[in-house]
């Protein structure tokens, strides 16, 4: 608590996209608001440990990257940046047909669809993202992904210097264009939600900050776009999912497979939160995404005090709902293993059977591992094996190659089921 | 992390201050702030302490108390949990609080909520068991 620079970095960490979002109207130039915000930060970093943190943090920050904006054009005469800030004067006007009652939110809305735009290539939309909305520094980033802090530099610049190319302008989108933009930020929500779920050893708290860093996005989100049922649906999913976060793995680290999962140590806030927010999805009436459908997934096993309590009819519905949105064998396969809990091994194996060919399947050892669990449950113990081992030469981790591997030897070692 | 955030308001004068429109509108204000920032994940208000008990276990002996706590210096009136990224944080979400508004003095007590990996050794194979046992009562009783 001592620490000032700690305190100014909590701040930063509250304002900054704000204050980029404020500036960036003001310049109409993401890279040159970044620059004047960051210089304000430092400014920050120098009077507040001395003069105390002001009443107003977020106004401070604000007036004191204004006043290094006039500088910066009094001092340079910078043309460009002077005509972006006489442009931004005739153009303040709020965009037409804009889709956002609330002006406020409007800086924001603009903000993150733009760091979020599609021209960009997804990796360098999230970098972007975590710097310029969540106020993540670059090192940050990088240790989070585990790449160079060099190469999220040259990610970022590169990313500012495609929208300054392309012209993109700094505003809420036209509702006719307002799908695929928001779209394409709800993809950075949740790309940047796995990376942090992927997370689970002990050292991994600056991954796993990930997640919680998507959630926060997601709920901004929400507050941006209420009547959006996705970006609800997208919230409710990550909430459902991380409230497991704790039981997926046990006291070695080894994985814990949702049956076997210790349902007293999911976390109850986020389940009812998570429950909440599909709540809204839901009711708003529309038709519902796959983020929002995935999330009904997750709330049947959220729900169920217990595995077998789980409504696996349910879940087999909305596994074929989310088969239609968005089509993937992978999603067949996880219908494959509803079927198993709700009609029983004969059915789960036609609906696996189903996907043997598809080559996309080909080197997933899920196919196998699953395949395998239902021929043993059939009683037909050799195939299970042999199923189970070709599953484990597939494995892509040695702790998932053991375990496949344990349980292949020990379908061989059943006797086969009695004829009839 | 996961903070409870609680509100502490001059015990003394817990049924004197009926909290004004003012005061539930600048209240809503925060609230909304920390809903748009992705912060709040939930939160009441508390009624007085006349309207609770305590149930004091000491020596051996259980003594219900009921309220007023008149003793009580300070008595929590609400609370938050909120998810934020550093203790840090928290607090400079706390200093926003419309708590004080001129008026008697108000706490504000910021707690990290604890993981099943702050417990560390204590929190053994069995305990765990035994409270798996627990929220699958819990959930029958809801059920």
């Amino acid at each position: 608590m001592t620490d000032p620079r700690r305190t100014v970095e909590a701040v930063w960490r509250i304002e900054s996209a704000q204050l980029v979002a404020s500036l960036t109207r003001l310049v109409r130039d993401v890279g040159l608001a970044e620059e004047l915000a960051q210089d304000a930060f430092v400014a920050a970093l120098e009077q507040w440990p001395r003069d105390g943190v002001p009443d107003r943090p977020g106004a401070w920050l604000l007036t004191t990257a204004r006043r290094r904006a006039v500088d910066l054009i009094r001092r340079e005469q910078n043309r460009d940046v002077k005509y972006q800030l006489t442009a931004a004067g005739v153009q303040d006007a709020a965009p037409a047909d804009s889709v956002v009652d609330d002006p406020v939110g409007d800086d924001l809305l603009s903000l993150v669809l733009l760091t979020c735009h599609p021209v960009l290539p997804r990796e360098s939309r999230v970098a972007l993202t975590l710097r310029l909305f969540c106020g993540m520094t670059t090192d940050e980033i990088a240790r989070a992904f585990l790449v160079p802090s060099a190469t999220v530099g040259q990610r970022i610049s590169r990313a500012k210097r495609t929208l300054a190319e392309a012209h993109v302008p700094f505003e809420v989108p036209q509702a006719d264009e307002l799908p695929g933009r928001l779209a394409s930020a709800l993809e950075v929500v949740y790309a940047l939600f796995t990376e942090g779920h992927a997370a689970t050893s002990g050292d991994d708290w600056v991954r796993r900050d990930l997640a919680g860093e998507a959630m926060r996005l997601g709920r901004v989100l929400t507050g941006l776009l209420p009547r959006e049922p996705e970006v609800h649906g997208l919230v409710a999913l990550m909430e459902l999912q991380a409230s497991r976060f704790d039981a997926r793995t046990d006291a070695t680290g080894a994985p814990v497979l949702l049956a076997d999962q210790d349902r007293s140590r999911w976390d109850r806030t986020l389940v009812m939160h998570g429950l909440a927010a599909l709540d809204r999805a839901t009711s708003l009436g529309r038709p519902l995404g796959p983020y929002t459908v995935q999330a009904a997934i997750a709330a049947c096993h959220s729900r169920a005090a217990r595995f077998e309590d789980t409504d696996w009819e349910a879940v087999v519905a909305l596994y074929d709902a989310l088969a239609q949105l968005a089509p993937s064998p992978v999603v067949d396969l996880n219908r494959a293993v509803a079927v198993l809990h709700a009609d029983g091994p004969a059915a789960a194996l036609e609906a696996v059977d189903a996907l043997r060919d598809d080559p996309r399947l080909a080197r997933y050892h899920l196919l196998g591992a699953v395949r395998g669990d239902v021929l043993q449950r059939l009683g037909r113990h050799a195939e299970a094996a042999e199923e189970l081992e070709r599953a484990a030469a597939l494995a892509p981790t040695p702790r998932e190659r053991r375990l496949l591997t344990e349980r292949a030897a020990a379908a061989a070692a059943r006797p086969a089921a009695p004829p009839g | 992390m996961k903070v409870l955030v609680m509100i502490e308001g001059a015990g003394a004068d817990e049924e004197a201050i009926a909290p004004t429109t003012e005061m539930f509108e600048a209240m809503g204000r925060y609230n909304e702030e920390l809903v748009r920032a992705g912060v709040m994940l939930g939160g009441e208000g508390l009624l007085p302490s006349a309207r609770g008990a305590r149930v004091v276990f000491e020596g051996g002996t259980t003594t219900v108390v009921d309220g007023p706590f008149a003793e009580a210096k300070e008595l929590i009136a609400g609370y938050w949990i909120w998810e934020v990224s550093s203790l840090e944080e928290a607090v400079e979400w706390a200093k926003r609080c419309p708590a004080d508004a001129g008026g008697p003095r108000a706490v504000l007590e910021i707690r990290p909520i604890a993981t099943v990996e702050d417990f560390g050794d204590a929190y053994t194979p069995e305990v765990a068991a035994q409270e798996a046992r627990l929220a699958d009562e819990i959930a029958k009783q809801h059920g």
